[in-house]
């Protein structure tokens, strides 16, 4: 199978049910997405599959088939992911970090699809994305931080 | 390996790397604290605490300066503020610094079980040690080098300057002969001034790991690759003491990547940190393992805890909680006597299910066994412990075993054990010595976890005719963790009854605190903030119905408990543990206990008036050498569904050394109370944890998390003061406040967790 990871081409020779994850993380050696949970659960694993933000770990890799994936590796590549990122780091937003790929993923497709998101449109889209840690306020607060700098043209 | 066994140290320091993964074993005189009278805090940990600059600071010839982080960075911030504090006392400028990660070791780094919220209230000053004995020793090189006395020169922002002349000399020009100076004794060099301090107790400190974070690039222990490395996953007995009866792996083979089947030994109970036995399915990657485990056909032996069923457990918990008698951890006065003659009375019963930590990583361990020697990476708290099990395990000295320290994704408690460790070491081994990652699934991580304890809690109280409260009984019901390690044990420790029974600093003439028995069923571990999460919140739940009986404001009838501001010695409470730290150097402070409550209902607005629906709750809890007091408010919609519109919490714990990382630390705090109140339950059934992934073991998410946290941090700028804990103490007031608040709001008292549908109409 040929996906496009990245903005580049990879040959994967996996089972075809085998998640998106794990042909990631075991095959290609990219671990920036994680494993939280395994049943779409707790969005460690998210991805963007041609801009759409799915869980990786019960996502075929069949289905990415001449697709394009995003992961956390090439998230700045977008303005928005490069704003996410900016932000999280003005918030200090991560504790353990381990959630963070998948919450700057899902916030960065957030603001791709919503560049001004209310309190609601933020619960409705980073309610799949469980943090232990408990940042969650600071999650808010750069989301808006980073939808802000956007509309504004600040790039941090 | 004899022959790696060098003094590196100083050669090391000098190239500017502090850490060889090939060196097992130096030893390090000097500095290495020893002392022979019985110590407390720090003094009192295994190995106690080491502050040799030699062992923590390293410097490269372009000045890059490189500082050992020897515990467990698991969310904490503690590898960005212990090496900070070095960074800070030594003059090093923190841009221009690089973290490195012990290895498990602590005779040569000291005490590394990151746990107890004691990493900086530990190592505060050991660190200190490092710094300022590293800025005397760059001094002294650049005085030698221009020969001048040493009285006139003084290290600044990464450079020495020669005051007389403005001559200058960066520390990567000094790092070689600096490195050849004898380390100064303690009492030769000086701290900075607190008014100097460039990083500590300032805001603003990022987290040295931040930006790797957010590009995917860090290293946890789920993320660790080796040459040649397979992939495995356990399928474990199903309940605590169960075993391996036989199995057919017949299908499992078929699957495609996966290479074979082998068991573990089955350890019978106590747990302790052995391995739970079972079978180990080898793959070529982690989805193949977990495929081929989904094949196997398994029978398993039952066990001693095979009919644990938490709902009869929980009814023979009330039963003992509500029968006078256990054993009596505090009397005075008359309880039962004052009981009869009183005014006015009330008891109240409180439930506490048991939890699981479920870090977002869950265990995972790499491990790759070299025959007389075995390498582990693991996101463990234990370092040490972990290399004394696993080698315990594969009959090797402890020095013949490396434990490489990864990132920890999330810990609270559950990464303390190294169960996950010794299973990959052994499946190395029979491997033939290939690396193996062992990967737990979430299922895993929440049917086999070191449980938190489940409990039940007893409180009476009676009050005279003017409604002050004479009477205080407690009785407190729930296993104790020491069960894991000594399957006899059926009364809670000094350590658990120290989290909030004997030590309640309340002035009521006649208190009564008693312990029944309770058996465990499951391995019982520690789990962030541990017994004071039952304990806080039955005691700030039932204050509050004091109050409400007594139709008084909540938080003067718990000022008016606690009473005139007094330091209280903790063993006149029968408290002999008191978090391991002196009494004398840390007494129970009731002003600072009452000065948090003040200020955080100042803050708070307490009192104010609020809509139909909505309501306050106030909690207050001394845990971990800190004083911490929370204003919870809440929205109930009519439907029963809760919302947290804000939360105000006041913290003391002395001296902030890393102000940021102790707010972020607070606010994890406050939505992991809120989780747990809300949501977290486990249960059993024929021995079985009934939930098993975040479906059914659920946990506070963005939807359910307060709209604002405001962390308000008690000025301390006395360095000389004892520190408090801090990666705990913000949980325990958190549900009774919560609870509080729901009854200010609906009148209805949540006395078991959690809440879930209970306020559904």
């Amino acid at each position: 199978m040929k996906i496009t990871i990245n903005e580049q081409i990879h040959q994967v020779d996996v089972a075809e049910d085998m998640p998106i994850l794990w042909a990631l993380r075991d095959v290609l050696g990219m671990t920036g997405t994680k494993f939280g949970c395994g049943k779409s659960l707790c969005g460690a694993c998210t991805v963007l599959l041609d801009g759409q933000p799915i869980r990786s770990c019960v996502t075929p890799v069949k289905q990415a088939e001449n697709k394009k994936l995003t992961t956390i590796e090439a998230i700045s590549e977008q303005p928005a992911g490069r704003a996410i990122q900016a932000a999280w780091l003005d918030n200090n937003v991560p504790q353990c970090g381990y959630c963070q790929s998948g919450q700057i993923v899902s916030a960065t497709a957030l603001l791709n699809s919503k560049p001004n998101p209310s309190d609601d449109d933020i619960n409705t889209a980073m309610s799949g994305n469980i943090c232990r840690c408990g940042t969650y306020t600071r999650i808010r607060d750069a989301i808006k931080q980073a939808a802000n700098n956007m509309e504004t043209g600040h790039e941090g | 390996m004899k022959d790696n066994i060098v003094n590196i140290s100083r050669r090391n320091f000098v190239k500017g790397f502090a850490l060889s993964g090939l060196v097992l074993a130096v030893g390090l005189p000097g500095l290495s604290a020893a002392t022979e009278e019985p110590q407390y805090g720090r003094n009192a940990m295994p190995h106690g605490w080491v502050d040799n600059p030699l062992v923590f600071v390293s410097i490269a010839a372009d000045g890059t300066v490189t500082i050992v982080a020897h515990r467990s960075e698991m969310g904490q911030g503690v590898r960005t503020s212990l090496p900070m504090v070095v960074a800070d006392e030594m003059e090093a400028d923190w841009s221009r610094v690089k973290v490195e990660q012990a290895w498990g070791d602590e005779e040569r780094f000291g005490n590394q079980d990151t746990d107890g919220s004691r990493s900086v209230r530990h190592f505060f000053m050991p660190m200190r040690n490092v710094g300022a004995a590293m800025r005397m020793m760059l001094e002294t090189a650049a005085a030698a080098m221009w020969a001048v006395p040493a009285s006139e020169v003084k290290a600044q922002n990464h450079e020495v300057i020669h005051q007389p002349s403005g001559r200058r000399v960066g520390y990567g020009e000094l790092a070689e002969s600096a490195a050849e100076l004898p380390v100064p004794d303690r009492d030769s060099f000086s701290y900075k001034p607190a008014s100097e301090f460039r990083y500590i107790g300032k805001t603003g400190n990022k987290n040295i790991d931040g930006e790797a974070i957010a590009t995917g690039h860090t290293e946890y222990g789920m993320d660790v690759r080796l040459d040649n490395m397979v992939y495995a996953v356990v399928a474990h007995p199903p309940a605590y003491g169960e075993t391996l009866k036989s199995y057919d792996d017949s299908e499992t083979l078929k699957v495609p990547g996966v290479i074979k089947t082998l068991t573990l030994p089955s350890s019978p109970p106590p747990a302790m940190f052995n391995p739970l036995g079972g079978v180990v399915v080898v793959a070529e990657n982690t989805w193949a393992a977990i495929k081929g485990r989904e094949k196997l056909k398994i029978e398993w032996n039952s066990g001693p805890h095979s009919q644990y069923e938490s709902e009869a457990f929980r009814e023979a918990m009330k039963q003992a909680a509500n029968k006078q008698g256990g054993k009596v951890l505090r009397s005075q006065g008359d309880a039962y006597q004052a009981l009869e003659t009183a005014h006015s009375s009330l008891s109240a019963d409180y439930y506490i299910p048991h939890l699981a930590q479920a870090p977002m990583e869950p265990p995972v361990a790499t491990a790759h066994f070299k025959g007389d020697s075995c390498d582990v990476w693991a996101p463990t708290q234990a370092p040490q412990v972990s290399r004394d099990t696993v080698a315990k395990w594969l009959k090797l000295k402890p020095e013949r075993v490396m434990i490489h320290v990864t990132l920890l994704g999330g810990g609270f408690g559950r990464k303390s054990k190294p169960d996950f460790l010794v299973e990959a070491a052994l499946t190395s081994k029979a491997m033939d010595g290939r690396p193996v990652k062992l990967v737990w699934t979430r299922e895993d991580d929440i049917q086999h976890s070191y449980y938190h304890t489940v409990s039940f809690e007893h409180l009476e109280a009676a009050f005279d005719e003017q409604g002050k409260p004479q009477v205080w009984l407690h009785r407190t019901v729930a296993p104790s963790i020491v069960s894991t390690f000594d399957a006899s044990t059926i009364h809670q420790q000094a350590f658990e009854i120290g989290m909030g029974v004997v030590n309640v600093p309340f002035a009521v003439p006649n208190i009564q605190l008693e312990n029944p028995a309770a058996e465990a069923h499951t391995r019982i571990g520690w789990f962030r903030s541990v017994s004071n999460i039952p304990h806080a919140f039955a005691v700030q739940s039932f204050i509050a119905e004091m109050a409400h009986q007594q139709q008084r404001d909540h938080k003067d009838v718990l000022l008016e408990l606690i009473g005139p501001d007094r330091e209280i010695d903790p063993r006149s409470l029968q408290d002999e543990w008191n978090y391991g730290e002196s009494p004398e150097l840390y007494p129970l402070n009731t002003g600072r206990l009452r000065r948090v409550i003040e200020h955080v209902t100042e803050k708070a607005d307490w009192g104010k008036q609020l809509p139909a629906g909505q309501g306050q709750g106030l909690a207050a809890h001394y845990s971990f050498v800190t004083y911490v007091a929370a204003v919870v408010e809440v929205d109930v919609s009519d439907d029963g569904e809760v919302s947290v519109p804000r939360v105000d919490i006041a913290v003391d714990c002395g001296p902030q050394v890393n102000p940021e990382r102790i707010r972020s630390q607070i606010e994890g705090a406050c939505i992991m109370g809120i989780s747990l109140a809300m949501l977290g339950e486990i249960s059993f059934k024929n021995g079985v944890a009934v939930q098993n992934n975040f479906d059914g073991y659920q946990v506070t998410r963005m939807d359910g998390a307060p709209a604002r946290i405001n962390v308000h941090l008690m000025p301390s700028d006395n360095y000389d003061q004892p520190l408090g804990g801090i990666g705990e103490p913000g949980m325990p007031p958190i549900a009774p406040a919560l609870c509080n608040a729901i009854f200010a709001a609906t009148q209805k008292r949540i006395r078991n967790l959690p809440i879930r549908y209970q306020l559904e109409a």
